[in-house]
């Protein structure tokens, strides 16, 4: 057997050993929620009024987050993050939609929810629905909140976890609250590089 | 005139002691600007004090309630509560920033809009038991105010998930 034959079929049999092989499952810095059917039939009001569903940001990646406008620290900080990471996303920024659910809605008014968002980018979403529908909402991706008081008001406390479902809008990750803007921006390439 | 002089340092003298007891620094204090109809906002600050000392009780014109509250994650979820006083160890800055202690404006009286002046008066408490005040001028940054130092500082902080 001549040696470019033999170089041939090793290059055929390397072929077919990869094309066996099921591709390895892209890895990440967030926890991986691949399969976990939270928050299935998600629609929820935005500031407008108007309802807004998962379908319509097929093709980007969704960063959902849930908080409330009275909260001075890890509400802003998230929202500050995701101008990070759409900032570190460069060309594909448009590609990260930011949604911003209040756990408040008594308080959060759909005018102030939706100013307050859009002082940290002007395409970010705030959504807010009745109170019984937050609650549901908030169940369907085993988030917690609750109303603490405090002085003549009360705060919240809440789950500072950020979801983020992949361009076919199928939950993927589960974010930490500090995990750093760089470590997403590298998950959301990784998304956007590997659906579809 | 020598008498004069020394009448002088005298009362220099007098004085230090009084000086020396604002024994608290305060540096770089700033508040979160606020949307209309946001009730609420934070504000942070770094302070030192010389001898071992706490905050008791922080005040504001500019918002009906006035509390320090400490920030915490457990199991991913954030709580805040109010603390009843903050302490300062001598010599050892105590920072309120984004990830711990902040100084909670409750029910504000108006918006605050970026460069606003925001007064806070800090009771401060030392070791014998006097207290003495501080006024504090918080400057207004951006509601949009990244948190890119401190959020990478309080990673040491925090527990991994």
């Amino acid at each position: 057997m001549s040696s470019v034959v033999r170089g041939v079929l090793a290059m055929v049999l390397i072929a077919l050993l990869s094309a066996c092989s099921p591709p390895e499952p892209p890895r990440f810095n967030s926890a991986d929620m691949t399969g976990v059917e939270y928050g299935n039939g998600f629609r929820m009001l935005d500031g407008d009024g108007r309802e807004r569903t998962l379908e319509e940001f097929q093709g980007k990646v969704v960063m959902m987050f849930f908080g409330f406008l009275q909260c001075p620290d890890v509400c802003p900080t998230a929202l500050s993050r995701g101008v990070a990471v759409r900032e570190l996303l460069g060309a594909d920024a448009d590609k990260l939609q930011m949604l911003f659910i209040t756990v408040d809605p008594e308080r959060d008014t759909p005018e102030a929810l939706k100013s307050y968002v859009q002082r940290f980018d002007p395409s970010f979403i705030g959504l807010r629905d009745t109170v019984e529908r937050t609650a549901e909402i908030a169940k369907s991706f085993n988030v917690f909140y609750a109303k603490v008081p405090t002085g003549d008001s009360y705060t919240m406390d809440h789950t500072a976890t950020s979801f983020v479902f992949d361009p076919d809008g199928r939950l993927r990750l589960a974010v930490a609250h500090n995990l750093p803007p760089d470590l997403i921006a590298a998950d959301v390439k990784t998304l956007l590089a590997t659906t579809r | 005139m020598i008498k004069l002089i020394s009448v002088a340092a005298l009362i220099a003298a007098m004085a230090f002691p009084a000086c020396a007891q604002v024994q608290v620094q305060v540096d770089d204090a700033w508040v979160r600007a606020t949307v209309p109809q946001q009730k609420s906002t934070g504000a942070f600050m770094r302070l030192t004090a010389h001898g071992d000392a706490r905050v008791v009780s922080i005040s504001s014109p500019a918002a009906a309630v006035t509390e320090i509250h400490e920030m915490k994650m457990e199991n991913d979820i954030m709580k805040m509560r109010a603390v009843q006083a903050l302490d300062l160890p001598a010599g050892q800055a105590v920072e309120l920033k984004p990830g711990g202690y902040h100084v909670m404006l409750i029910n504000l009286k108006a918006q605050v809009k970026e460069g606003d002046m925001v007064p806070l008066t800090l009771v401060v408490e030392g070791k014998d038991g006097k207290r003495e005040t501080l006024e504090v001028h918080a400057t207004a940054k951006p509601l949009n105010q990244p948190q890119g130092q401190a959020m990478q500082h309080q990673q040491g902080h925090m527990p991994k998930h």
